[in-house]
């Protein structure tokens, strides 16, 4: 079934990823018999003459339900709407209404029902009086209900596109398109106000923006029931998103100041919770994600039998499970249905982990800590390059996220750096499922991955994911290491003295709008 | 800190091999409650080492556990009540947790575990 599908004009790269992951996790592919792996696509088409950026798309999707559910639940939806008619003109647009079969229309133009007309449009201002016009001009369509502007039972959109010039930095539309459809469903977007960060008690520097943190949410699938990890975790920003969709939470840090405590008692991450309602983790802990203290889930699972040597029904019967031993037994071991975070790149906030310089120095043999100063020993640490973070990151996922589980995280790329276009960690438990870029300067800007464990953590993809982790890390070493992507930001730039003519110029001239394709 | 939290954790001190389940040294205990979730715990139940969790809620002055468990036993609410409390809302506020191997001591001060690894044991 198609459905007209309207975005908000922003985060162009994030839009269908969104609409993608909620069709999933809404159910929208249940039927093929594909599984959960990643491969699964919406189908999208886009109207005629319109720049794959344009707010407008159609999408394929199985049911009016399941269109309501991803709208509701989605940031960037503006609405998805059932198509009555669209045309050039108002005349084409009559005649296409006119054609909509009338056992589609009639339910929702019975008398007993309430309505409201609402006319908006893309790249150009129609004032009040124009508006009243056109509603006007709909009356061959035969509305028996009564109008309610507040709270109609049914919301008709009349949209159109401009024809002239450019078009909120779009390329101009070759042809004015006109729709006329009828809302399914639309994001609440009244979310980011109640959640911005201006009203957040406790904040960090880099707290992760709140319709920034629900689509990464949604980008990890987020329901109640489900238990949601952020290694790095600061002051909670991520998790706040992932507790209002109803997940368990949990979370770590390496600066134990910020996870313990906050700015006060009524100032720490459990405080930014309580404000909104929403439950606190289940666990804050300080920990380091290069050397993370989680149980090892699959590699000590034999061992684990240990524990329960005493009771011998239950050891027949761990016996029995292991004898029908497919993976699926392992994976009642992994933990988390979702990580989501921001590693710490470098820009803003550096990486760090355990082992600090005295132990590296090692100017009087192996450094050791007096047993005397132990107990209130406060442990060096050592800069954290984003290759060896984003490794950790990708290593603890494997062990750590259920089959199909998500993991959603934002990495940093160069603008001008040709060779890393497209170049992403990569793991051979994970299968790569969106790459949305937000350009944040001219110089880099930061893309959320999204990944699906595609297959269960073992010995031999552990060895593969070392190997494919130095390939990488061969690629990617000259800009990765800790200092360089801050250097490469905020060094001064050298281009601007290029002399006119230079062809290179043409080159530097930056989209004026935060797409990706122009 | 919460046993959901003390379920999951491990020793990682560099040569350590079975690093888990953390012994607890407790200082403060504090019972938080919290609404039940059925579905959650089902859900946690088959990743839960269920040894771990009884000593734990024992040392943490809680027996209501019983020694043996199967997932038969989670359509009794009066299991899953005992199962809720002991994971959920049963905090180690000031303590720490002690590695099994090498009797390391990890602090818990405001009911956040510091897990962080000292220059000499990574």
């Amino acid at each position: 079934m198609w459905f007209l599908c309207v975005f908000y004009h922003r985060l162009l790269d994030y839009r269908k990823p969104e609409v993608e992951s909620l069709a999933l996790m809404f159910g929208a592919f249940d039927s093929d018999d594909g599984g959960q792996d990643g491969g699964e696509h919406l189908e999208w088409r886009l109207p005629e003459h319109h720049h794959p950026d344009s707010p407008f798309h159609f999408v394929d999707l199985p049911s009016e339900d399941v269109a309501r559910d991803i709208a509701n639940r989605s940031i960037l939806v503006k609405g998805i709407y059932e198509l009555w008619g669209e045309g050039n003109n108002y005349e084409e647009l009559e005649d296409a209404i006119k054609d909509y079969p009338d056992e589609r229309k009639l339910p929702y133009l019975s008398p007993e029902s309430t309505f409201r007309i609402t006319v908006d449009s893309f790249g150009k201002v129609i004032s009040f009086q124009e508006q009243n016009e056109r509603i006007q001009s709909l009356a061959y369509i035969p509305f028996k209900g009564q109008v309610n502007l507040r709270n109609p039972d049914h919301k008709f959109w009349l949209m159109e596109t401009d024809d002239y010039g450019t078009n909120n930095g779009l390329p101009p539309v070759v042809q004015k398109r006109i729709f006329f459809g009828r809302e399914v469903g639309g994001a609440d977007r009244k979310l980011l106000p109640t959640y911005q960060l201006k009203s957040r008690t406790y904040l960090g520097p880099t707290a992760m923006d709140a319709e920034m943190a629900f689509l990464m949410a949604n980008q990890a699938m987020v329901k109640p029931g489900k238990l949601v990890y952020d290694p790095f975790v600061g002051t909670g920003s991520i998790l706040v998103a992932a507790a209002h969709f109803g997940a368990m939470t949990m979370g770590a840090d390496i600066d134990i100041r910020v996870v313990r405590d906050g700015r006060g008692p009524d100032c720490n991450v459990w405080s930014n919770f309580k404000q909104y309602g929403l439950p606190t983790p289940i666990g804050l802990l300080r920990a380091d994600n290069n050397l993370p203290p989680w149980r090892p889930g699959l590699k000590e699972y034999l061992q684990d039998l240990g524990f329960y040597s005493g009771s011998s029904t239950l050891k027949m019967r761990w016996r029995v499970m292991l004898l029908n031993c497919s993976v699926d037994h392992y994976h009642d071991k992994d933990v988390f249905d979702a990580i989501i975070c921001d590693p710490p790149y470098g820009v803003r906030a550096g990486g760090r982990k355990s082992g600090g310089r005295k132990l590296l120095k090692g100017v009087v043999g192996p450094y050791t800590v007096p047993d005397d100063k132990r107990t209130d020993h406060i442990p060096s640490t050592a800069a954290y390059s984003l290759v060896e973070c984003v490794h950790d990151l990708l290593d603890l996922a494997a062990k750590m996220l259920v089959l199909n589980g998500r993991l959603v995280f934002f990495y940093p790329v160069l603008r001008e750096d040709e060779s890393t276009e497209n170049h992403f960690p990569e793991h051979p438990c994970f299968v790569l499922v969106s790459a949305s870029e937000q350009i944040l300067s001219s110089r880099y800007s930061r893309v959320l991955l999204t990944m699906v464990k595609s297959s269960p953590y073992t010995e031999e993809i552990e060895e593969e994911a070392r190997l494919k982790h130095l390939e990488f890390k061969e690629n990617h070493l000259k800009w990765m290491e800790d200092g360089n992507l801050h250097s490469a930001v905020f060094s001064p730039g050298e281009s601007v003295f290029v002399a006119e003519g230079d062809p290179k110029v043409s080159k530097e001239t930056k989209p004026k709008y935060r797409g990706k394709y122009v | 800190m919460r046993l959901l939290t003390h379920n999951m954790l491990s020793s990682n001190i560099k040569g350590v091999t079975n690093g888990f389940p953390l012994g607890i040294v407790v200082e403060k205990v504090i019972e938080k409650p919290v609404e039940m979730n059925p579905d959650f715990l089902k859900n946690m139940f088959a990743k839960i080492e269920w040894k771990a969790l009884v000593d734990a809620s024992r040392s943490m002055g809680y027996a209501e556990l019983p020694d043996q468990v199967d997932s038969s036993m989670l359509d009794s609410v009066e299991f899953l009540q005992r199962f809720h409390h002991a994971l959920l809302e049963l905090h180690l506020e000031e303590g720490a947790l002690v590695c099994p191997e090498t009797g390391r001591k990890f602090p818990v001060n405001k009911g956040i575990p510091n897990m962080l690894l000292h220059e000499d044991e990574v």
